[in-house]
């Protein structure tokens, strides 16, 4: 069977850090379940990275790409500018529709904008599993399902789900590798497909600030820390630090 | 008046403090009304008491063995029924996930990460590491919003909810993804490091030993964190992480020992209510954040205030 993968860079133009992870598990998942033990065309396998943004995060996605990564989808539209989660997630899961795939494989947060709730609004608009905050990843290509160790505040679940599901991998799942001059070389030859928003089949009122379902009223640099107190450890400085816990009714 | 439905926050049959501070934020709103998930609601009602809860809509069945899923499901049925003026659930990572399902499912906007919602439904932000406030509101559908733990001392409140059953159902399609088995956190005896209100944390210069750190944080009745750098060189569990890629926290105070203060570790406590750092090198970062800075040998300096704050409390 084709187990395909799908991987979303960022939309930074440098591949966010987090997003590495997934490509990483996702080139790791091809590899464990391939003969030919690598990813690429002779794996009967695919991996296809998914980016929302601007021209430039090519660039992030040719990282991808030469990493290993088989193709790229890069949505680029004007109307696109500003679009929160909820319509982010809205055009990636009508891009996800369009293709074949057994997986998707997220970053856990993206460090311009710290909301993590995107996979999850993927899984919900696909009705697909839910798998996130992945820590370990193991696919089961005959059952066609897969389970993780999902990682959060109150300890770790083990979870499950048949194939499509999105997944979501948290930083230190795996050391994602540096792209090899081969990997580099042969990614100039890969395909990168645009996509308008008109393509994706959604209008632009779906999208962008003006579709924004939430507004901002005002945004404030915080106001400075006052200056704190310095003082030079002279033998007394753990008292000293009492001294001034005491004065804030902190101990 | 307007009614405002938040989640109950439970683990382990305990609910968690910041589930009081959703109930504080609820009433200064409007009606407070508590929705509680669980096998066995009677033993998380009770709880509920304590806390500014005028009524307690109770959901039972095997509700988390299927995630977030599950419960975005139910909670979006009850929004259904109640038409609230909003809803108000903690930033756990289950929590910004069940509440952008919600959003979806109930075409309503959502905010994460707030430290503050006022009664017109504004909303508070501090965000690029704490560095900006944002004012914020959800204009479409219910606003869905998502409250940062240590955002506001829980009013206590001795209260006498009326208690609602609701049947909510569970539909297939939030059944795709299912919980086989868990193990929770092995609790160190400390209090949670994202609901402490006082954190000790260590950085690269404890060199790997945590034990200062530990003692004061014990002392202090504190959560212990840790830096990237700390976690990364194995010296304590990624668990404890402060920073962009760990957990962000906001305690009354925080403490540096022998953390140098890059942006990375600022994003994760800046927004903490006092700051003391301990640190050798003069020109370290932290040391310009800092309330209260000591230019010093943490192995000097933390044994010290330690036995200092033991002795006073003797």
């Amino acid at each position: 069977m084709a187990g395909q993968v799908l991987d979303r860079a960022n939309v930074d133009a440098v591949l966010n850090d987090l997003d590495e992870y997934a490509v990483e598990e996702a080139l790791r998942i091809v590899e464990a379940n391939s003969p030919t033990k690598e990813a690429g065309e002779a794996s009967g396998h695919s991996i296809t990275l998914i980016s929302m943004g601007p021209e430039r995060a090519t660039e992030a996605i040719r990282k991808g790409l030469s990493m290993g990564a088989d193709n790229a989808i890069l949505i680029s539209d004007a109307s696109l500018a500003g679009s929160d989660a909820l319509a982010t997630s809205l055009v990636l899961s009508e891009v996800i529709k369009k293709g074949n795939y057994d997986l998707v494989l997220c970053g856990t947060e993206s460090t311009d904008a710290r909301m993590s709730v995107v996979p999850a609004m993927i899984a919900e608009r696909l009705s697909w599993g839910q798998l996130t905050f992945a820590g370990k990843v193991k696919v089961d290509l005959a059952a066609s399902s897969v389970e993780i160790e999902r990682v959060t505040e109150f300890g770790n679940q083990v979870m499950s789900a048949k194939f499509p599901a999105v997944l979501s991998v948290i930083e230190k799942i795996n050391e994602p590798r540096y792209p090899s001059f081969k990997g580099i070389m042969a990614a100039k030859k890969k395909t990168i497909t645009t996509m308008s928003l008109a393509d994706t089949g959604l209008a632009a009122s779906n999208v962008g600030a003006s579709a924004a379902w939430s507004a901002v009223k005002d945004a404030l640099p915080r106001p400075a820390r006052g200056a704190g107190v310095k003082f030079t450890d002279d033998g007394h400085g753990g008292e000293k630090l009492v001294e001034f816990l005491v004065e804030k009714r902190l101990a | 008046m307007s009614t405002v439905i938040f989640l109950v926050d439970h683990n382990g049959g305990k609910v968690a403090k910041a589930t009081g501070e959703l109930a504080t934020f609820a009433k200064t709103i409007g009606e407070s009304v508590a929705v509680v998930f669980a096998a066995n609601p009677a033993e998380i009602v009770t709880q509920l008491n304590n806390f500014p809860v005028d009524k307690v809509i109770t959901v039972s069945g095997e509700w988390e063995k299927n995630g977030p899923a599950a419960v975005a499901e139910g909670v979006a049925q009850i929004i259904a029924a109640k038409k609230p003026a909003a809803f108000l659930i903690t930033s756990t990572a289950s929590g910004k996930e069940i509440a952008g399902r919600v959003a979806v499912k109930t075409g309503s906007g959502i905010i994460t990460d707030a430290i503050g919602v006022d009664k017109n439904l504004i909303t508070t932000q501090s965000v690029f590491g704490g560095s900006t406030t944002v004012h914020a509101a959800v204009t479409t559908g219910v606003p869905i919003i998502t409250l940062r733990a240590n955002s506001i001392e829980p009013v206590a409140a001795t209260s006498t909810p009326t208690i609602e059953e609701f049947a909510a159902t569970i539909s297939d399609s939030a059944k795709l993804s299912t919980i086989t088995s868990a193990t929770p956190v092995v609790k160190s005896g400390r209090p949670d490091l994202t609901e402490a209100a006082i954190v000790v944390s260590g950085g690269r210069g404890t060199n790997g030993d945590f034990k200062p750190v530990e003692a004061l944080a014990d002392a202090l009745g504190a959560a212990v964190g840790a830096s990237r750098a700390a976690t990364d060189a194995g010296w304590y569990p990624h668990s404890h992480q402060v920073g962009q890629t760990g957990k962000t926290v906001s305690p009354q105070l925080y403490v540096a020992a022998g953390i140098s203060g890059a942006i990375q570790h600022r994003a994760g406590m800046q927004t903490s209510k006092t700051i003391v750092a301990i640190n050798k090198d003069p020109e370290a970062p932290i040391l310009e954040l800092a309330d209260f800075a000591v230019v010093g040998d943490l192995f000097n300096v933390l044994p010290q205030a330690t036995a200092r704050i033991i002795a006073r409390k003797g």
